[in-house]
């Protein structure tokens, strides 16, 4: 009988011109590229390597990298969040106009309170209307902009409280020291990749973004997830804040208006794909060191700020090139 | 097969419209402990829309069904696979990303025992992994890990998995709908084999399938629908495949006993 043929031939092999490969290793493409950005500003300033120079970028990336992780996980449901960065942004006026009233307790309640509103009108927007995530967050991005502006009056705000900058404080062994703040942006990262990698509700998110009626047929509450991630974006755009504060204690609305596009530079150049369901945490930490080594090691050698929005143009279109190319190839 | 088993699942006069298009009109339908029922018919048959209905995932305007003659309800799709009906689904309903053990067990992951599981919900993973690879080896599936990636398998073997995480869970009824369309000759050879092996081991199996060799190699009894409704229950080992596609395009005429369902 035909009982023996069920040994199954294994997946084709690959041909030598296929060099996407590397594409489908998905940590292989951005670590080289780190590695490479790496040795690349060590031979060209002396400076690049030393502790305080790695410390720098460390600090420099505690912003962008931590909402980086938020927006992994909405990129990862196949979604998109043009809004954290203004979230995050209202999040530190928050706590600024609010201290002197709230305390400083309560400002970081409020500010909690006032980001995951927005995460979960986003959400809200996302699961229960079926609009696109780029139309939605676009939408939240220049409503939270404008009312971040009218209630900050165009004032910035310096923020002196202990509790509110406790972020900034510094620790370390010997001559490497860093900035709690960027001992939470790895806490951040750990926590999620725990939670992505370790929990059904991470699973979900995966099976939600990789395929969605696939997700629904095995008893996933779907809306349920997609909920669960946006309201996230909210408490971590509130975290990223606070670590904000730690880094420069003066809310100032116009601060980190970059700070939203480069979250997705990371994401999408540590391997994620813009497409849902594939992509890890891990790769965005490389991505967010890729985007912090590069803006760094380029002012180093003296390279214009408006040459590195260039060079991160330029390295996020190649990045989701390659990803275009690997799904074809899969396909 | 003798009619006087009581089906495992059962549905009378089923209908379902939308609009002015009626999808399902007064269709009948009976699947009968540890047989292969073939569900064939044309494309807008509705065959689709029974199977639907049979799983939870479309809702009746009016009919019954019934399980082992009791009348149920399935609201959702959960509610049919918590009374042990399992749908496999044509488009290789499987997470890409997502090794074989979560995709076996995925909206059913079991949880590590103690304060990892209960406060961190943390997975057990290596108990999916090690029951997965046990269910894989029941089947006969040769998969050396259960910590690949789907993606990274063949179409045969996506459907293999998606095979086994129906009938490691399925305790009543396996649906499989089109399981072989998108597959090659030897890997629909091996899903053929997987079906006969679901029924050795007791459970019915209802196949969706446009492909008559396939159709006649491994089913009990075929089930012919046309126009929303059961056109006919043919006996395979009666019927040549160009009557039962006659019967499927209204060309013949059924028999008395065949119009009626029963063999």
């Amino acid at each position: 009988m035909s009982t023996s043929t069920n040994t199954i031939a294994p997946p084709p092999t690959r041909t030598g011109r296929d060099w996407t490969w590397v594409a489908r290793q998905p940590l292989v493409g951005p670590l080289a590229a780190l590695v490479v950005a790496v040795v690349v500003f060590s031979i060209g300033s002396p400076r690049f390597l030393s502790p305080y120079n790695l410390s720098l970028i460390g600090q420099q990336s505690i912003v962008v990298g931590i909402l980086a992780v938020a927006q992994t996980i909405v990129i990862l449901t196949a979604g998109i969040d043009l809004s954290i960065g203004a979230i995050t942004v209202l999040g530190t006026i928050v706590m600024a106009k609010t201290v002197g009233s709230a305390g400083a307790l309560g400002a970081l309640l409020i500010a909690l309170v006032v980001c995951v509103i927005i995460g979960a009108i986003n959400g809200s927007l996302v699961t229960y209307l079926r609009l696109p995530p780029f139309i939605v967050t676009l939408g939240t991005f220049t409503a939270t902009s404008a009312a971040t502006q009218l209630y900050a009056g165009s004032a910035t705000y310096p923020v002196t409280s202990q509790l509110l900058t406790f972020f900034g404080q510094d620790f370390g062994v010997g001559s490497l020291r860093t900035t709690l703040g960027v001992a939470v942006l790895i806490v951040v990262y750990i926590v999620c990749f725990y939670i992505l990698g370790q929990t059904a509700g991470g699973q979900h998110v995966y099976a939600v973004g990789g395929n969605p009626i696939a997700a629904r047929f095995a008893g996933i509450k779907t809306s349920r997830t997609l909920m669960s991630v946006y309201i996230m974006t909210g408490v971590i755009a509130a975290i990223a804040a606070w670590a904000a504060l730690g880094r420069i204690p003066n809310a100032d609305p116009n601060a980190y208006q970059t700070a939203n596009l480069d979250t997705i530079t990371a994401v999408v150049i540590g391997g994620t794909s813009l497409f849902g369901g594939r992509g890890s945490v891990v790769g965005t930490l490389i991505g967010t060191l890729i985007v912090g080594v590069l803006r760094n090691g380029l002012t180093l050698i003296g390279v214009d700020n408006l040459y590195q929005n260039i060079a991160t143009g330029a390295l996020v279109i190649l990045a989701v090139a390659f990803d275009q190319l690997a799904r074809r190839r899969t396909q | 097969m003798t009619t006087s088993q009581t089906p495992v699942l059962q549905a009378r006069n089923l209908v379902k419209r939308y609009g002015s298009v009626t999808a399902i009109n007064g269709a009948d339908f009976e699947l009968y402990p540890g047989e292969v029922l073939a569900v064939i018919g044309d494309n807008g048959a509705g065959k689709s829309s029974l199977i639907k209905a049979l799983s939870g995932a479309l809702n009746p305007d009016s009919g019954e069904i019934l399980m082992d003659g009791q009348p149920v309800r399935f609201r959702t799709t959960i509610d049919a696979r918590h009374r042990g009906i399992e749908t496999v689904y044509q488009d290789l309903a499987v997470i890409p990303a997502l090794d074989i053990a979560s995709n076996v067990f995925l909206g059913r992951e079991i949880r590590k025992k103690g304060l990892a599981g209960a406060l961190f919900r943390q997975l057990d993973k290596p108990r999916m992994r090690a029951e997965s690879m046990s269910h894989l080896a029941d089947l006969k599936i040769g998969i050396k890990s259960a910590t690949q990636a789907v993606e990274t398998l063949s179409g045969g073997q996506r459907q293999g998995v998606a095979v086994v995480r129906s009938a490691a869970f399925g305790k009543r009824v396996i649906i499989m709908d089109e399981p072989t369309a998108a597959l090659g000759v030897k890997e629909s050879g091996m899903v053929m084999d997987l079906i006969r092996q679901i029924r050795g081991r007791g459970l019915p199996v209802i196949l969706i399938s446009h492909d008559m060799p396939h159709v006649f190699e491994v089913a009990d009894r075929i089930h012919v629908h046309r126009l929303g409704k059961r056109a006919a229950v043919v006996n395979p080992k009666e019927r040549s495949m160009a009557e039962v596609v006659a019967l499927m395009t209204g060309a013949i005429e059924p028999t008395e006993e065949e119009r009626h369902g029963g063999i």
